[in-house]
């Protein structure tokens, strides 16, 4: 598995482990309805797991975005900065919000997994 | 998900099927959005009709000859000189001069209807039956839907129901038949668009809003659509803009209080908290609500603090959002007076940031409403 899932609706793909992307699930922005800000962590800035890292606001809410692992973030989504419609319209592709440096492969594999997740959004 | 609690509106079946996700307001259960999303359904109803489920407001008859003079022992609002078929805003306001409620009210042949807020109808309903329920019938309307068809297109969608409401003028209404069932219609909304709210027997809403939604201008809109448009509009929320603890001074809806209820009119004074507001007439407020547009991209929501450059608290957002139709973040907040005219540069503090936002007349965007 190169992807996985957070308990707060996030995923996190591991392909590059010295930058890992995340963004938000298809269940996250749906229950978000219209993205109209998002407010990204500035690059070279540290983070623990669970930390708060950014803002992801539509027009009825803001929710916090949390850091998946241990990490620095290396790259931030600039067109998704321009057009947080992104999130809405491929969360799992253009809608990517940051890339991090993992420190700690162990926190990755903690997480959930594809069919994991699946579980957790059906009965939620 | 279904909470046994929740009542429902006659339209609940309905919004299920139109797949809209539903939420709990006020007690309801309501549409927040369908699936094309608030945004979509915001930018529908300024461009074309949306239509909304607004059942759960309180719909209240006061009949009796007295009535209008009763009314007007609880409000500070000109309902006796009020006009056959006219509709007026109104307040309900208790000793300090804070609003319990805000309301409409319209006189028809045979009563004042009141159009009050869903999550204050069982206290107003007290409030009336308490106060003036000894000079007037205080009838609770149970009975009866309301939808709301707002948009530059409604009136073309109505009309081919009953042409007649075409000459209907802001803040007017008439009795209508609307696909076969009684309907009382209002010119009016809370959009800031063109419109009509439609008070229709509950067994007969379900098939005019089938009806109406049948026709290609209009799309159905929930609660989330209704708090942005009212919120361009530069309308109050109850319970978030106003509410027991301010008055109608300071949340600068005084346009509200007609000259002769108030110092020196015919009928002056004589509602609760009188005194209060007949002093803030006179003698000013110390804050009071203002209208705010972000110079950057953040949304800044209810709870926000205003400051000033050096630091200083100038008050808070009561509501707020990143406008569909100017592109920007608005907001409503209460702000000391001596910084609420239009143009003052303040900072909100948005999760420890300073936010740049200037003091703004309302609407946010401009009223369309049919006056003839």
């Amino acid at each position: 598995m190169t992807t996985m899932y957070t308990l707060e609706h996030e995923w996190i793909n591991i392909e590059d482990h010295e930058a890992a992307t995340v963004g938000i699930t298809h269940h996250a922005q749906d229950a978000l309805g219209d993205v109209v800000f998002v407010d990204l962590p500035a690059v070279g800035s540290t983070f623990k797991k669970g930390d708060v890292a950014g803002v992801v606001e539509s027009v009825k809410a803001a929710a916090d975005l949390y850091m998946p692992v241990s990490g620095e973030v290396v790259e931030v989504n600039e067109a998704l900065r321009g057009d947080p419609s992104l999130a809405n319209s491929d969360p799992l592709g253009h809608g990517w919000f940051f890339k991090v440096h993992v420190s700690n492969m162990a926190e990755f594999e903690q997480l959930m997994d594809g069919p994991e997740y699946d579980k957790l959004v059906k009965n939620s | 998900m279904s909470t046994p609690e929740l009542s429902k509106t006659p339209l609940h079946a309905l919004h299920l099927e139109l797949g809209a996700k539903m939420v709990a307001f006020a007690g309801y259960e309501m549409p927040v959005s369908y699936p094309s999303g608030v945004l979509a359904e915001h930018r529908h109803c300024r461009a074309s009709a949306a239509l909304f489920d607004v059942s759960h407001m309180g719909q209240i008859r006061l009949a009796g000859t007295d009535a209008a003079a009763a009314l007007e022992t609880l409000l500070p609002v000109d309902v006796v000189d009020l006009g056959m078929s006219r509709q007026r805003y109104g307040l309900f306001t208790n000793s300090s001069g804070g609003i319990l409620d805000d309301l409409m009210v319209t006189r028809r042949e045979d009563d004042l209807l009141l159009v009050v807020n869903a999550s204050n109808k069982d206290a107003d309903l007290k409030h009336l039956v308490t106060h003036i329920g000894h000079r007037c019938r205080v009838v609770a309307m149970p009975e009866q839907a309301l939808l709301a068809l707002q948009g530059p297109k409604a009136v073309g969608v109505l009309s081919r129901l009953d042409p007649e409401l075409a000459d209907l003028t802001f803040l007017t209404g008439r009795r209508s038949t609307l696909n076969g069932a009684e309907c009382y219609v209002t010119r009016s909304g809370y959009t800031g668009e063109d419109g009509f709210e439609i008070s229709v027997p509950a067994e007969q809403a379900e098939s005019l809003a089938r009806a109406l939604l049948a026709r290609p201008e209009v799309r159905p809109a929930g609660l989330g659509a209704r708090d942005t448009l009212r919120l361009e509009a530069g309308m109050c929320l109850h319970g978030h803009d106003i509410d027991a603890n301010t008055t109608p001074i300071e949340a600068g809806l005084g346009w509200a209080i007609q000259k002769v209820r108030r110092d020196g009119g015919a009928r002056h004074g004589g509602y609760p908290g009188a005194e209060a507001i007949d002093g803030q007439l006179a003698r000013g407020v110390s804050s009071k609500r203002v209208g705010l547009v972000g110079l950057e991209r953040a949304p800044v929501r209810a709870g926000a603090i205003i400051k000033d450059g050096r630091g200083h608290k100038l008050g808070h957002v009561t509501s707020g959002t990143l406008s569909p139709t100017v592109d920007q973040p608005i907001a409503m907040a209460y702000l000391a007076t001596n910084h609420t005219q239009a143009g003052t540069e303040v900072l909100a503090e948005v999760r420890g940031k300073l936010l740049p936002m200037r003091v703004s007349a309302m609407p946010f965007t401009p009223h369309r409403y049919f006056r003839g």
